[in-house]
């Protein structure tokens, strides 16, 4: 692995859902040890981004290319590009009826395992790996035996997917408004375990409306998306310029 | 016996095909049927690799054991496993405690009284025509009768799996349990099986004295027809239990995922006082696969109970519905019901129909009724993707989520079974 090559370099990226394009020829480079922060106002094709890198079926590509770690995974199924260290913290987490969160965050790790040819782990060494990281994000074991994301509150939700994030060890990570709907204690806790998750290793992409949670996670990148595509690049004094100005006087 | 059936045949004559079900199957020619059909003679392999390669990678699936595979194909098994030699042990241990377990038709010469006593007792004769039709005409099935106050030593599953008998397609099971007794039967196997018979009209009747209880598990694969919906066995069952004692138990788990068009309904009548009646099933229906299932719960005797736990699943382009009635006779003072109908539908072509009727006639009644429809739908099975999980382990893991609460009542080493052949039904059906 070159640590050196970007790890995800995005390139002249156009792509539509519905016949309905959204993403208008975007560019962008992340080298690992960065987080980057996107911007901009509702319907400027964030969400779409994150879904796209992701592999949702729902959205194609018309032309451009996504690079993750030095090759193109256009060609890619969504479970292959997790694999590969790519992950994305919903912004919406799904709910997932009658399987228990401990049987999910399992099989989830020992896809992974398995796609390395390393071994899979059984349910009580599951348990002693998931217990060190539910520290990371304040969770009692209480919460594996819940189901997935049923019932959980907002913040819940959100700090599952953390959880999921620091499990997976995932290299470039996209966190979709994790941030939305949370208190500032949940915040807080939210916040310290991406920073202490963060090295120099990984990449972060955070998808925020506010400056607030900027405070706690310090971008290196601030960026504005409009239109499906970034019109304004800065660092985290532009997110504070946006707080006050908001985005008109950049068009 | 020659009375009984010429009755029968009466009646069936007179009765006509029922069309109130949501099924659609053109008439069938009960001309063109054979009535009577010996076990048929199968050829003998002499190993499993004489067997078809994608019956074996199913019951690889499946996790069934060598031994079995080699029964359920017919393969000669070794001397240690032959299975006439287990039967007889099983039948000498059965023996010791009194129980009776034999073929219909041996029981209708060695245990004359009982059956003179019993028979159509549940299922009367005119009940329905498929039940006149099967009273006419039934080729074999089982009977078993457990005496006062003993527990049966085994689950009359493993004697049946074993002894995979060919009893034709008009089947007809008798179970009685004493007062104080209490036994567990499995009917099926999650080995798909391939049958040349089109319709299979069964009748189970099972009868519980006082304190009896009776847990009856079915697992039922068969044929379902090709992708197409070409082909495919007809399944139309009458089962119903009788608890007629106090304190009776009488408990129906199925779980069905065979046949092309399933029209059964296992039911309870509770006469005896306190008596108690539940039903567990798991339907699923892919393709162009047909279900109208449910259950009757009649409450007769005071404060009876009955419980009943129903998950529907459909893929493809089939039909599953749930018919239930839950009837409270006006003396059925004190009793309770509590119903849960679950749907889960596959991909956007599947039907799910749920049609619970509830009649009470008196005010001393408690009654729940749940009901839930739910869709895996394409942001869940993302959702498992992106976290790295494939899209068959998505939802099998989904699947046994819903399925949970009938499963856990299968005997347990039919429950893992029966998970794997849901996610084996399933097979490329989303996505």
């Amino acid at each position: 692995m070159n640590l050196k090559l970007p790890v995800l370099e995005i390139k002249e990226l156009r792509a539509s859902t519905n016949n309905n394009e959204i993403l208008k020829n975007l560019n962008l480079t992340i080298n690992r040890g960065e987080i980057h922060a996107i911007m901009g106002p509702n319907g400027s094709g964030k969400s779409t981004f994150s879904k796209i890198i992701a592999g949702h079926p729902a959205y194609e590509v018309l032309s451009g290319d996504i690079i993750f770690k030095g090759s193109s995974i256009l060609n890619l199924d969504p479970e292959e590009r997790s694999h590969l260290g790519i992950f994305l913290a919903f912004q919406y987490p799904i709910e997932i009826p009658g399987v228990s969160n401990e049987d999910f965050l399992r099989l989830a790790y020992n896809s992974k395992q398995k796609f390395f040819n390393k071994r899979e782990v059984d349910p009580i060494e599951f348990f002693s790996i998931i217990n060190e990281k539910l520290k990371s994000v304040n969770m009692s074991s209480m919460f594996l035996s819940r189901n997935v994301n049923e019932g959980f509150s907002g913040g819940e939700k959100k700090r599952n997917e953390i959880l999921q994030m620091i499990l997976l060890e995932a290299e470039l990570s996209i966190l979709d408004e994790t941030d939305s709907g949370l208190d500032i204690d949940a915040l807080k806790i939210i916040s310290k375990g991406i920073n202490t998750f963060m090295s120099s290793n990984k990449a972060i992409i955070l998808i925020t409306h506010y400056q607030r949670l900027l405070d706690y996670i310090k971008p290196d990148y601030v960026h504005v998306m409009q239109n499906g595509k970034i019109i304004k690049t800065g660092t985290s004094e532009l997110a504070k310029k946006l707080e006050i100005k908001g985005y008109e006087w950049l068009t | 016996m020659l009375e009984f059936r010429l009755k029968a045949y009466k009646k069936w004559k007179e009765l006509k095909c029922p069309e109130w079900a949501q099924l659609k199957f053109s008439e069938i020619d009960y001309q063109n049927i054979i009535y009577y059909s010996a076990p048929k003679f199968k050829k003998k392999l002499n190993s499993l690799e004489e067997v078809d390669p994608e019956l074996l990678e199913t019951f690889n699936k499946l996790g069934i054991s060598l031994t079995e595979q080699k029964q359920l194909t017919n393969v000669a098994v070794d001397a240690v496993f032959d299975s006439v030699s287990i039967a007889t042990t099983f039948k000498q241990e059965l023996a010791e405690y009194g129980v009776i377990f034999s073929s219909i038709s041996e029981a209708i010469h060695d245990y004359t009284s009982l059956i003179e006593k019993y028979l159509g007792t549940v299922v009367p004769i005119g009940d329905n025509y498929f039940s006149a039709l099967n009273s006419a005409v039934f080729t074999d099935g089982s009977f078993c009768y457990i005496p006062r106050n003993v527990l049966c030593p085994l689950d009359l599953s493993t004697y049946f799996r074993i002894n995979d008998q060919k009893s034709g397609q008009f089947e007809r099971t008798l179970i009685i349990a004493e007062e104080n007794s209490q036994v567990t039967y499995l009917e099926g196997c999650t080995a798909p099986q391939y049958d040349s018979n089109q319709l299979h009209a069964a009748i189970v009747e099972l009868i519980a004295l006082n304190n009896a209880t009776i847990k009856y598990s079915t697992v039922q694969n068969w044929y379902s027809g090709n992708q197409k919906g070409q082909g495919g066995v007809y399944n139309f069952v009458t089962k119903r239990g009788l608890c007629v004692g106090h304190f009776s138990k009488i408990s129906w788990t199925q779980v069905e995922t065979g046949s092309s068009i399933t029209w059964k309904y296992p039911s309870c009548l509770l006469v005896g006082e306190s008596a108690k009646g539940e039903f567990y099933s798991v339907a699923l229906t892919n393709n162009y696969q047909q279900a109208d299932t449910g259950t009757k719960m009649i409450h007769i005797g005071k404060n009876t109970r009955s419980r009943i736990v129903s998950k529907g699943i459909s893929a493809g382009n089939s039909k599953n519905t749930y018919r239930g009635f839950v009837n409270v006779n006006k003396k059925a003072i004190g009793a309770r019901n509590y119903s849960q109908c679950d749907s889960l539908l596959i991909g956007n072509l599947s039907n799910s129909n749920t049609f619970p009727f509830i009649s009470v006639q008196n005010c001393t009644t408690k009654i729940e009724h749940e009901a839930s429809t739910s869709k895996i739908g394409e942001e869940q099975i993302f959702y498992f993707l992106q976290r790295g999980i494939s899209l068959e382990k998505g939802i099998e893991l989904m699947i046994s989520g819903f399925c949970r609460e009938v499963f856990t009542e299968l005997p347990l080493e039919f429950a893992s079974e029966a998970d794997r052949l849901l996610s084996l039904k399933l097979e490329g059906s989303v996505g």
